[in-house]
């Protein structure tokens, strides 16, 4: 028990934070970021603006090119380009 | 008097307007970077308003390449994706124009031919309610919109980690060993990135 810390100072708690945004931190951590949290207000503060991110994030649909599409893209303005060039 | 004035003060605005020429950005263009750094912006402007994807891959791939070919008639007075997005309008508004003209052409639709879906169009054409309001998409267009401009000022590091955790949804090992990056220096990118994003996004949207 004595390996077990509960006060955790504020940049490992908003790297917690961060990682619970992605449903990567596991329970001990989300415990341990919770009493952080009672006691430290900015950090309070930086946890609330998180998640508003994410919610914002999510809720406006946002999508991007995957790489392939992208790299045959490049190819064929590559490809143009040398035309344009010669 | 006042045409004394008026012959001097002619100088110094000569010489401002040189000055402001001057010292004016000169927009540079370079084709190389237009993928990496512009390619989600745009197809997500695109997506917004075609709703298709591989239409809407179609059109930005378009937008390069007619980009390409008028890259002389770049005069520099605006940035390069403000150039970008321009050509990119016109090529929506022409895709938007091809359909109407095909739809013109044939719309008869002879598909309640067989009695069990008799009466299935009165049913089609009643507006779903779970829909979204035109005024919901509206908005939602803008914000994105609106989260592409600040990934957009983000250092190009920082904007593509976010896009592949964020957007992508990537495990956090799969962008490590993409990027060749250690899992810390990971988030401690993730991390730069949330807070510019939410700095940049809490003047207009939180």
């Amino acid at each position: 028990m004595s390996k077990l810390k509960f006060m955790i100072p504020c940049d490992e708690a908003n790297h917690v934070c961060d990682k619970s945004q992605y449903k990567d931190a596991s329970l001990w951590e989300k415990v341990i970021l919770n009493i952080h949290l009672i006691y430290c207000r900015a950090c309070r503060k930086y946890s609330k603006n998180n998640g508003i991110l994410s919610k914002t994030i999510k809720k406006a649909e946002v999508t991007c090119l995957d790489k392939e599409c992208k790299e045959n893209m490049k190819k064929d303005l590559n490809k143009v380009l040398k035309e344009i060039s010669n | 008097m006042y045409l004394r004035k008026y012959l001097m003060k002619q100088p110094t605005i000569i010489k401002i307007n040189y000055f402001y020429h001057k010292t004016m950005p000169n927009h540079i263009i370079n084709p190389n970077k237009w993928i990496d750094l512009y390619a989600d912006y745009l197809f997500n402007y695109t997506i917004s308003r075609v709703s298709d994807r591989e239409k809407a891959q179609d059109l930005v791939q378009d937008t390069f390449l007619a980009g390409l070919k008028s890259m002389k008639n770049f005069k520099g007075e605006a940035s390069e994706r403000t150039w970008l997005i321009s050509i990119l309008k016109r090529k929506i508004i022409d895709h938007y124009r091809k359909i109407n003209s095909n739809k013109g052409k044939a719309e008869v639709r002879i598909n309640y031919n067989d009695s069990e879906s008799e009466g299935d169009w009165l049913e089609e054409r009643v507006a779903d309610p779970f829909d979204k309001t035109a005024e919901d998409t509206m908005q939602n267009n803008e914000l994105s919109d609106a989260i592409y401009n600040c990934l957009g000022k983000l250092p190009q590091k920082q904007a593509d980690v976010f896009k592949m955790k964020t957007i992508q949804g990537f495990e956090t090992e799969v962008i490590c060993n993409e990027l060749n990056i250690t899992a810390s220096n990971l988030w401690v990118i993730i991390h730069r990135a949330r807070t510019a994003m939410a700095d940049c996004l809490k003047e207009n949207w939180f």
